[in-house]
């Protein structure tokens, strides 16, 4: 026992020193900007209480591991309850703060928790295993539902009270980097080549939409389809030198590319007008109609004056709103019923082994190619859809850091899974703003919550994978049942074949039905198809 | 279709032996350029369905493939063994495009009488037009796929052209689904001859090693092909399992009306189902002929077993007495 003690001091002391390396740059010295300069704060109080918190966490994990697990939940829930005390009253501590103390009580909370069933009420491990199985196999199947519930949610969220133009604002941020994820989500997802020059395309397309809009005094409804157009044809040009390489060569060409379009949106001064950016690009009517301002700058009506209610900027926000959900959802559909084409099983499987996809006759090149324009092409809508909701655009929008940003939406969310992405871009670009609070912390907290995630769910949030057909239903029964194949043991498995059914194999398959699967057990059944020389 | 090829392959077995005749006339000049010069007959008959000739290829300093000449017929299985690194794996990626051979002829000559050189095509055209089909020796499946969608991607080309270049499968348009309905059912076909039929929607990575294997060949089969080239097939299966795979092997040939390339270390499989067996050694060809002819022949036995003036003794008197 004196022998673990002092295993255990020489931890906790090991722990402090760690934490107390940590604290002291980050939370003990404060930088102050005052009227002498730059001068720095010492914040005492908060150090010691972080590294004593930080070793009492420790102590609670030493104390699971002797399985004093008692202890450990009065342990867990008093940090808790501190935390909430904290909150609420007005002590001297960081909002920051009070949240890392509750979060690191319901960790240790939940672990005390877990083991305390396992020893004290003797649940078996493989108990909790297998409901651990069957809850992800039930959230499995309830995604369908789920998604349903969110998009019926999302197309209403405008008419619901407590929506706010603040919402609507963030959720067409949130949508137009779903957009952009799902469109990526075709070469990265699908086809599996690492594009890190996406924001190429988003840029190709904001451009076209304004250059054409501006100059040309083109319509949005026009400008929409020519961007995504334009967009796609340089998805083909790029893509063509690009797709003979493979793995981190390409990753690292396809960023050379991004950078080169930045560079010549910036130095084409003539057609983009450089780093000044284009500015006050058409907003979009409503399909020709009408428009949203407050007073008539063109031909077209006014919205408010036609339906004959009060100007308000809300009318705009909502339509874009819309305008973004419905490019989303034509997005969603095509991706959905592209996959399950050969087209998409043609990407998936030059992503899982280019070698084999050659050798079975798949043209590499066209195949990734018509994955890059498709993928281009939304990257295009997406970039006129920003154009038109900002107004002025500038090379400014399309660095790296927008590309690096699509590209983790995808990664997180599971590479190929539509609901992953969304929840994804969710998280990644709705968290920052609700954590405006914390402000600097911002993004301490979304640099977390990526590596919560990849810590997790390093496959992505929702890393399965849906078959793009399947044979059987759920209750087994064959849904191409036309052959009258039932299943059982193969001529392989049982090497003297039958008369019956070598002659089947030599008939022809083209021959009609004859009724349903036959129901035998054990060995193969084909029913004689009729007409057939057998 | 199968069943079309099937029957033009029974055909050409029946003028097997006419072949054979003639293929000893017009060996020679190829026979007489081979450095090797074996007695063997060089067939390179005239109906044969894979010609190889005169076939070179060289990384570096090292000659994988020196002068190496044969040819398959339709509905026989050949054989090409030899010992590791004999240069056997290096001619089956040559003849589908994934090494450009320095010199040869590689000639396929269907039963339309279209011909097609494969060395000039990239290997998907060699998979559509050369209608050459082959397995790998470490199986290179789509892991993540399912059992079916595997069978799925062989048939891309008739899909393709069912889907009206993806347009028409957009709209679910009928054409779109007769070309899905009939592509699985060919692949049920085949899941049904290699016994994985009732796994059609498990992940094609959580087969077992045997089952990977076979998928790997119905998925060949899928894509149509004439000739099949099989690299290890029995590599990794049990005894058990690789007697079944010769009786299968067997099978398809005879039924599908196949021509089978085959490599292969397990010599039970090799002697069992071969028509034909060519034997490289270092990149040339020391032997050909019927598994008799090559079992009985001393350049083999020595090149598998060592040579009379090799260091190891041992084994340079079990080839002394051969």
């Amino acid at each position: 026992m004196t022998q673990d003690l002092r295993a255990i001091l020489i931890e906790l002391g090991i722990t402090g020193l760690i934490a107390a390396a940590l604290v002291f740059p980050l939370i003990t010295l404060r930088t102050i900007d005052s009227f002498e300069g730059l001068t720095i704060n010492a914040r005492w109080l908060p150090s010691v209480l972080a590294v004593a918190l930080v070793v009492l966490g420790r102590f609670g994990l030493i104390l699971l591991r002797y399985e004093r697990s008692a202890i450990a939940l009065a342990g867990g829930a008093a940090a808790m309850l501190a935390a909430a005390y904290a909150w609420s009253s007005d002590l001297p501590l960081s909002k920051l703060f009070e949240v890392f103390l509750f979060a690191g009580g319901l960790f240790l909370f939940a672990r005390a928790a877990i083991q305390w069933l396992v020893i004290a009420r003797g649940v078996e491990r493989a108990r909790i295993d297998t409901a651990r199985a069957d809850a992800a196999l039930a959230l499995r199947r309830a995604i369908p539902l789920a998604a349903a519930v969110v998009v019926v949610f999302v197309a209403f969220l405008p008419w619901l009270p407590f929506s706010s133009i603040y919402m609507l604002d963030v959720g067409i941020l949130i949508l137009t980097y779903v957009l952009l994820g799902w469109g990526l989500n075709i070469i990265v997802g699908y086809a599996g080549l690492l594009d890190l020059g996406y924001v190429a395309f988003y840029a190709v397309g904001a451009y076209a939409y304004a250059i054409f809009a501006v100059n040309f005094g083109l319509s949005f409804w026009w400008c929409l389809p020519l961007a995504g157009l334009l967009a796609g044809i340089s998805g083909l040009i790029l893509g063509f030198p690009v797709l003979r390489l493979r793995g981190d060569y390409f990753a690292i060409v396809t960023l050379g590319f991004g950078e080169i379009v930045r560079l010549v949106l910036i130095n084409w001064s003539a057609v983009t007008r450089g780093p000044d950016g284009i500015s006050s690009i058409p907003r979009p009517s409503l399909f020709g109609v009408a428009e949203f301002n407050k007073r008539a700058t063109g031909d077209l009506p006014l919205f408010h004056e036609m339906l004959g209610i009060p100007f308000s900027p809300e009318h705009r926000i909502i339509f874009l709103y819309y305008l973004v959900f419905t490019l989303s959802a034509l997005v969603a559909i095509f991706t959905l019923r592209i996959r399950t084409l050969p087209i998409g099983r043609a990407w998936e499987a030059l992503r899982e082994d280019d070698i084999a996809s050659a050798s079975l006759g798949l043209n590499r090149t066209r195949i990734k190619l018509v994955a890059f324009g498709i993928s281009a092409a939304w990257g295009g809508f997406a970039g006129a859809f920003f154009a038109t909701r900002q107004g002025f655009i500038s090379p400014e929008s399309f660095t790296f850091i927008e590309s690096a940003i699509v590209l983790s939406i995808v990664v997180l969310g599971g590479m190929g899974s539509l609901v992953g992405i969304a929840i994804a871009a969710a998280l990644l670009i709705g968290l920052p703003e609700v954590f405006r609070e914390l402000s600097e912390f911002r993004m301490v907290a979304y640099g977390g919550g990526l590596v919560l995630i990849m810590v997790w769910r390093p496959r992505g949030l929702l890393s399965f994978r849906e078959p793009s057909v399947r044979l059987f239903d759920r209750r087994g029964r064959m849904r191409f049942a036309a052959e009258g194949y039932a299943v059982g043991d193969s001529p392989l498995a049982a090497p003297a074949p039958t008369t019956a059914t070598a002659t089947a194999m030599t008939a022809a398959p083209a021959a009609p039905a004859t009724g349903g699967g036959a129901v035998g057990e054990g060995s193969v059944v084909r029913q004689k198809p009729t007409g057939s020389k057998g | 279709m199968i069943s079309g090829d099937g029957e033009g392959g029974s055909v050409e077995m029946e003028t097997e032996t006419t072949a054979a005749a003639s293929a000893a006339v017009s060996a020679t000049a190829t026979a007489a350029a081979t450095a090797t010069a074996t007695a063997a007959a060089t067939t390179t008959a005239p109906d044969a369905l894979l010609t190889v000739e005169h076939l070179s290829i060289r990384f570096g300093g090292l000659l994988a493939v020196d002068d190496l000449s044969f040819s398959a017929l339709p509905g026989e299985i050949t054989a090409i063994i030899g010992p590791n690194g004999a240069g056997k794996t290096t001619v089956f990626n040559c003849l589908t495009g994934f090494y450009s051979p320095d010199v040869g002829r590689l000639l396929m000559r269907h039963s339309d009488g279209a011909e097609v050189y494969l060395e000039r095509l990239e290997s998907d055209q060699i998979a559509r037009r050369g209608r050459l089909a082959r397995t790998f020796q470490n199986v290179r499946l789509f892991p993540r796929m399912t059992v079916l969608e595997n069978l799925l991607v062989a048939q891309h080309a008739e899909l393709m052209r069912g889907s009206l270049y993806t347009v028409g499968g957009l709209f679910s348009l009928p054409s779109y689904r007769r070309a899905q309905q009939a592509a699985v059912e060919k692949a049920c076909r085949y899941l049904n001859l290699v016994g994985l039929l009732s796994r059609a929607d498990e992940e094609a990575g959580a087969l077992a090693h045997g089952a990977q294997r076979r998928l790997e060949i119905a998925r060949a089969l899928c894509s149509d092909p004439v000739l099949l080239c099989l690299d290890e097939p029995a590599a990794g299966l049990n005894p058990s399992e690789s007697k079944t795979l010769r009786h299968f092997l067997r099978r398809i040939c005879e039924e599908e009306g196949l021509a089978i390339l085959l490599i292969e270390h397990d010599m039970g499989v090799v002697m069992g189902i071969s028509d034909h067996i060519v034997v490289l050694d270092y990149g040339r060809k020391i032997s050909e002929g019927t598994p008799e002819e090559v079992a009985g022949d001393p350049r083999v036995i020595a090149a598998y077993l060592g040579e009379e003036d090799a260091d190891d003794g041992s084994t340079s008197s079990t080839a002394a007495t051969a």
